[in-house]
């Protein structure tokens, strides 16, 4: 790998959208070693990015517990869990430098749980034996965030970052086939403006926003790596997302996102539904010899922390039986009598406080007296633009971390990896690889006065004008909606061939009738976002497609990605190694057209393809 | 339920902005407040009317987004709650309702309900970390940290910078945010290193963009969506004056 | 590219007298200051109640002191001028840091003397300056120059109780201690917030004894013009 000479570093000028885990930490860090950063996010301020939300915790292998952790059983477990869907090069470099960004956080501040004894606290997590996972009560995320960002401000303070926020990337601008530039959207203003730079690295997060409701936040969206794709970058096994079991149920057609209930409730709660079909007794009401544990039950191991895809189809499945609880129908009970039994209210206090107090509010139960309901939904998007192990694209120049790449999860991503991974990406992985890409294209000092840019940018403009244009009569949001229930009905949690078919036959259809009726109100030129909306559903609506496809095409069951008709007698997952070890990399042929499959072969030196199981 | 609302609009910054009047139909009682105002934009884009512009992303009270004073008090009034977490059942059938931005100098209107806390980033700017560059970090247990002081630590970096405080202050005043993010850092001994720069040149900054100065009226602990106390601007203020004496560069 | 943080950090004085936190230190020294000055002033006064003789031996003693009384006079002044002045100052920027104001106000546990901090402050000012005229340059009631006791001494005793036979005046000066201990009962408890003394246990009791000095320093004070009133303080010889 080559590096730039640190004298050299102020040369080069890096593009980073998105201010996440993994763009922020990137930013930051970039320009701590002497490059010209600009970076950019759509939200109001870098610190409010999705990984904000994210409660449960980061994993490690520091072994602080003794329980015969290491980077080896990191590796595997993360590699086992993607259901070996990913490669192990990423993986294994990944559990390497874990470590490190337990280290770099606690220098930052971050205050992580402790001990009596001064020393952090770990928790154990789903789909893994040992307690590996560093937390900040359920707030993990956000004070993991706060500390990329406050490496990123003091970067910003120091004149080494240029940040824009309120900044939507539009469009992705290559000069001589590399990666240069990009045009944004000054949300404020409307103004549409072009950045250049040596070098774009995207953090732009996941797109399991094309499922409308989902615990991602309501500007999450897919456009950036979208844009990426139509300028030729492959888009890397889309069909592989994650539905998180633990989140509050659906309750109406108003509703606008669903929330999310960390995984790590499932260390004390215990999940169930009535034996009984259409049981409508208040819970308490049940008695214990009525009660169906179903995981304690199929996954007597694991029990309630079996992986995330496997506990979200065991939910679905007893619900489709009809033994699904609340008004709905869609929910099961997460139950937590044992657990205030066993080690009383103060200690789940202690443990799940603010959790239970989210619940309380929005569902008005009382969780210390009812047991919680929840529902698995849309939740992290493990596929995301194909990287190669610098984690650049097939664009050279073009760079991609954290949940926006496909790197790291397979087909299922194990909980508290997200946060590793976007952070390892920014800190410690992205920094390096990097250099190798300046050391070999230079410096090259581009002005956003190219042809190159003038037509990117007149792209832009007509793409908003044409909205503008349709006034039709339904909004944005409307389409949003539908399309959301396409994916979920056709392309959710189980899918099967003739319903990806009915997904590939309502989709092009649902985008036809979006352009023809879409209404938008307001002006290009102002602060606009039923604009932005329409921008973002648009996307959506196109890249849905490769999606479908993407899932159509794995003819195999694994991890996340279920397909019916390949499961086992009693309904597991049945993996196919022989025909589909391999990432499905996705190339853009031109809109409504079948995109291109790339297969990128994955050769397991180090570990075994093993079945799955958690039994 | 049915509702009458009375919505700040305002076009851009430059406009002077007025007070108008909607009906919310058909609201239930599950719905959050934001959920509520987007029934109420789509019953608006029917009718042709711009919908009304308000900041949100994560819904469900983390981000720090959403903003809104509602019937005079920032995200509603019910404690330990942001706006996107305040649900319609608090709210009864008839009610009016006043929902206007966060007023303050230092965050200035971009559109109808969303203002620029900008100002916000400024002062974390000013010192709100810990000058330390990725790489060259002892190992994470190697400075043992109390439980009690990592809580507390805890407690205070809760904040989520929605501005809230800013908004609710008599005096627009910034001290609870940055008396949180002091006292998150003062807790912990990583921290420490640089106390007496970051508190005086935070203080600077906030003076700076305009933020009003701290009374004592506790107001903004009442409507702090993540309940951090005013315990936290005693502890900068001793913070503050510790460093006084403190030659900083 | 601009930078933030980076600027020369401000002077001692400067941080004193300009940055908002020193402001607020500024206000509660001099406002500890002046409520020493008040402990001090009714506990003295009180001393009407001991008759004639003591009081009067008081205020002699007080007189006797000569210069050093100036020093405290000058500087008592210079600390309540720097109160009211920062006080005003302090309020006049809290108004433009919120040039628009809502439509729809509300409050949810800021007290009201806290939030008439500025009101009460400013009726005490005036009523000061009216006190000083009346008891101390005496301009208010010229006869009282003439009033001296039978050591020839000035009869500070009788000049409080002629003060206070006038209904008016006693009903304005109850008045006002009554601001002034109003304007206490957020102060006392502010100036430890100010300085970094409070804690959320800490806190309602303080509002407790924060309370209770103010109602004590006005029951305190508002004792000698009531006692007037009912005659239980009387002019010696029962009058002029």
């Amino acid at each position: 790998m080559k590096l730039v000479n640190p004298a050299n570093k102020r040369k080069y000028h890096v593009i980073v959208v998105g201010t996440g885990l993994a763009g922020a930490s990137a930013a930051a860090s970039l320009a701590e070693l002497g490059y010209n950063v600009k970076a950019f996010c759509f939200q109001d301020s870098a610190r409010r990015a999705h990984s904000i939300g994210a409660q449960g915790g980061i994993n490690a292998a520091k072994n602080y517990q003794n329980d015969g952790d290491s980077i080896w059983r990191l590796f595997y477990d993360t590699i086992k869990g993607g259901d070996f869907r990913s490669r192990e090069g990423n993986v294994y470099r990944l559990a390497q430098v874990a470590n490190n960004i337990i280290d770099q956080c606690v220098a930052q501040g971050v205050p992580f749980a402790r001990e009596y004894g001064g020393m952090l606290d770990n928790r154990s997590f789903g789909g893994a034996q040992v307690s590996r996972t560093f937390y900040a009560r359920g707030q993990t995320g956000q004070q993991l965030l706060l500390g990329a960002y406050s490496a990123l401000i003091r970067q910003i303070g120091r004149g080494q970052v240029k940040m824009f926020p309120r900044t939507e990337m539009q469009d992705l601008v290559l000069i001589n086939g590399h990666a240069k530039g990009i045009v944004v959207r000054d949300l404020v203003t409307g103004k549409i403006e072009s950045h250049a730079a040596d070098a774009v690295v995207l953090a732009t997060g996941g797109y399991g926003r094309v499922f409308n409701l989902s615990t991602m936040g309501l500007g999450c969206n897919v456009t950036a790596v979208y844009r990426a794709y139509k300028r030729g970058a492959l888009f890397a096994n889309p069909c592989f997302t994650q539905i998180h079991p633990t989140c509050i149920p659906y309750s109406g057609e108003f509703q606008s996102k669903l929330t999310l209930m960390s995984e790590s409730l499932r260390n004390d709660g215990r999940i169930w539904v009535p034996k009984k079909k259409g049981d409508q007794r208040p819970p308490n009401r049940i008695p214990e010899d009525e009660r169906d544990y179903y995981l304690e039950r199929k996954y007597p191991s694991f029990g309630n922390l079996a992986p995330r895809d496997i506990s979200s189809r065991s939910a679905k499945e007893v619900c489709d039986e009809g033994r699904g609880v609340g008004p709905t129908g869609y929910g099961v009970y997460l139950d937590f009598a044992d657990a205030i039994k066993r080690l009383g209210k103060h200690i789940i206090e202690q443990r799940y406080g603010n959790l239970f107090e989210m619940y309380h509010l929005i569902t008005d139960e009382d969780p210390y007296e009812v047991p919680m309901r929840i529902y698995p939904a849309s939740h992290y998007t493990m596929g995301g633009l194909w990287v190669d192990y610098n984690l650049m694209s097939n664009i050279p120049g073009l760079h991609v971390i954290g949940e926006a790449n496909f790197s790291d999860h397979g087909a299922n991503r194990l909980g508290a990896s997200a946060l590793m991974q976007g952070l390892a990406d920014g800190y410690f992985i992205l920094p390096y690889t990097i250099s190798d890409y300046f050391a070999r294209a230079g410096a090259q000092n581009i002005s956003t006065d190219r042809a190159e840019f003038r037509a990117a940018e007149n792209e832009v403009e007509d793409r908003i004008k044409k909205i503008m244009a349709v006034n039709g009569r339904q909004t944005a949001e409307s389409f949003h909606k539908r399309l959301g229930t396409i994916m979920w009905e056709y392309s959710g949690m189980a899918r099967n061939e003739t319903g990806l078919k009915k997904a590939l036959e309502l989709i092009p259809a649902l985008r036809e009738e979006f352009w023809k009726d879409v209404k938008v109100l307001g002006e290009a030129e102002d602060m606009n976002q039923t604009l932005e909306r329409a921008g973002r559903v648009a996307d959506f609506l196109e890249f849905a497609e490769i999606f479908a496809y993407d899932a159509l095409n794995r003819e195999e069951s694994c991890g996340a990605h279920f397909r019916e008709e390949y499961q086992t007698e009693d309904g597991e997952a049945r993996r196919d190694d022989k025909r589909f070890a391999y990432v499905a990399a996705w190339e853009y042929k031109g809109v409504g057209i079948k995109p291109e499959l790339h297969k990128e072969p994955l050769d397991f030196e180090n570990v075994e393809l093993a079945t799955r199981s958690y039994k | 339920m049915n509702l009458t609302l009375h919505v700040w609009r305002q076009k851009n910054a430059q406009d002077k902005g007025r007070m108008e009047t909607y009906q919310a139909h058909d609201i239930t009682p599950d719905m959050s407040f934001l959920e509520m105002l987007d029934v109420v934009n789509e019953e608006l884009v029917a009718k042709g009317i711009e919908p009304i512009h308000f900041d949100h992303d994560c819904r469900e009270g983390i981000c720090g987004a959403c903003s809104l004073v509602i019937n005079g008090i920032p995200h509603g009034g019910k404690r330990g709650c942001t706006t996107c977490e305040l649900r319609m059942r608090n709210f009864k059938d008839g009610d009016e309702i006043y929902v206007e931005p966060f007023r303050a100098r230092a965050f200035p209107v971009v559109k109808d309900l969303m203002v620029n806390r900008s100002a916000f980033d400024r002062i974390l700017q000013a010192g709100g970390f810990v000058s330390v560059n990725t790489g060259a970090v002892p190992d994470g247990n190697a400075v043992p940290i109390p439980k009690t002081d990592a809580d507390r630590a805890m407690d205070a970096a809760a904040c989520i910078g929605c501005g809230a405080c800013v908004a609710a202050c008599k005096n627009a005043s910034a001290m609870l945010f940055v008396a949180a993010k002091v006292t998150h850092l003062a807790w912990l001994p990583q921290g420490k290193v640089e106390r007496e720069r970051r508190v005086k040149k935070m203080v600077a900054q906030m003076d700076k963009e305009g933020f009003g100065n701290c009374t004592n009226y506790y107001e903004c602990e009442a409507v702090c969506p993540k309940n951090i106390r005013v315990e936290v601007i005693a502890r900068m203020n001793r913070e503050y004056l510790r460093a006084l004496p403190k030659k900083i560069e | 590219m601009s930078t933030i943080g980076l600027e020369k950090p401000r002077s001692l004085p400067a941080e004193i007298s300009y940055a908002s936190v020193g402001k607020k230190v500024l206000m509660a020294v001099t406002g500890l200051v002046a409520f020493a000055y008040v402990l001090g002033h009714m506990l003295g006064n009180l001393q009407i109640f001991a008759g004639r003789e003591r009081l009067n031996d008081y205020a002699e003693f007080l007189h006797s002191l000569g210069w050093l009384l100036w020093v405290i006079r000058v500087f008592l002044f210079a600390f309540f001028v720097i109160h009211v002045w920062k006080g005003i100052q302090l309020k006049l920027e809290n108004w433009a840091s919120r040039p628009q104001r809502y439509v729809k106000n509300n409050t949810v546990q800021a007290s009201l003397s806290s939030r008439t901090m500025i009101w009460t402050g400013l009726a005490v000012l005036s009523f000061v300056v009216y006190h000083i005229l009346h008891f101390t340059v005496r301009i208010t009631n010229p006869q009282y120059q003439k009033m001296v006791d039978d050591l020839g001494r000035p009869d500070v005793y009788s000049m409080v109780i002629t003060g206070y036979q006038n209904n008016l005046i006693a009903v304005v000066y109850i008045i006002a201690v009554g601001l002034v201990c109003y304007h206490l009962t957020h102060g006392i408890a502010s100036m430890f917030q100010t300085v970094g003394l409070n804690n959320p246990r800490f806190q309602p009791v303080l509002d407790k004894i924060a309370w209770t000095l103010a109602v004590l320093i006005f029951l305190g004070f508002i004792s000698i013009p009531l006692g007037v009133m009912f005659g239980i303080l009387q002019l010696p010889g029962g009058g002029l």
